[in-house]
């Protein structure tokens, strides 16, 4: 995140989001499922696809950006896979990391790099 | 800004009782992130849709929170079980508190 401009100090870091996210629940490996292009050529639009078997909700993280947040999915009772497809902004070459609440409570996670050619954070 | 927001939803006409079916979903929004500048070096300010769901019969499928990086016009595949014959109903919500909704009807075959 370093020499990143911050939006203000309001900007929460990763690991406070993490950390809301679970609770402070111990993060493993395991059950989640994180598809990313390992070179992206425009940060602007980046196609990611999230899986996991059990999730009842899957948080994406990308570590690198100004704000790291970048998704929630909760998966309701008609949701025929924990699976779901999105495009994201990546403001340079970093780690896009995915964290998974399985329906028996614990939290797994998978990172994936991604090298970014053009930043997607404007400016 | 609401203007120009156009939700495109693609879902199968028909299926079988209880097929897994995928959904596509696009609207067209310029999710403005809130870090760019203008000429004058002035802050943008963020608009965004902030909040996608799709419910099918009053059920829900996916409930999605959105933050400023996801890309201009955002953009959304999963999958859906249908056990009857229904409609889906997708709803995109609005930093400025508009809501775009858009309906698609299945049927058994």
């Amino acid at each position: 995140v370093a020499g990143l401009p911050k939006q203000g100090a309001a900007a929460a870091t990763s690991d406070e989001l993490i950390a809301a996210f679970t609770g402070g629940a111990e993060v493993g490996a395991g059950d989640i499922k994180l598809t990313a292009p390992e070179i992206a050529e425009n940060g602007n639009t980046v196609p990611i696809e999230v899986s996991s078997g059990t999730a009842t909700e899957i948080l994406v993280l990308a570590m690198g950006n100004p704000t790291p947040s970048v998704a929630t999915f909760k998966f309701g009772t008609l949701a025929a896979s924990r699976a779901a497809s999105t495009r994201i902004r990546l403001a340079g070459t970093q780690d896009v990391v995915a964290i998974a609440k399985l329906e028996d409570g614990s939290f797994v996670k998978t990172s994936s790099t991604v090298k970014v050619t053009i930043g997607g954070c404007g400016g | 800004m609401a203007s120009g927001v156009k939700p495109r939803v693609k879902v199968p006409k028909k299926a079988a009782a209880g097929e897994t079916i995928t959904i596509k979903t696009l609207i067209s929004h310029k999710m403005e992130s809130g870090q760019r500048k203008d000429k004058e070096g002035n802050v943008i300010p963020r608009s965004i849709i902030n909040r996608f769901t799709c419910d099918f019969n009053g059920e829900n499928v996916v409930d999605v929170k959105l933050e400023p990086a996801i890309s201009t016009n955002p953009y959304f595949e999963f999958e859906a079980v249908v056990p009857e014959a229904g409609e889906f109903a997708f709803t995109w919500y609005d930093d400025d508190g508009s809501v775009y909704d858009t309906t698609k009807k299945i049927a058994i075959e």
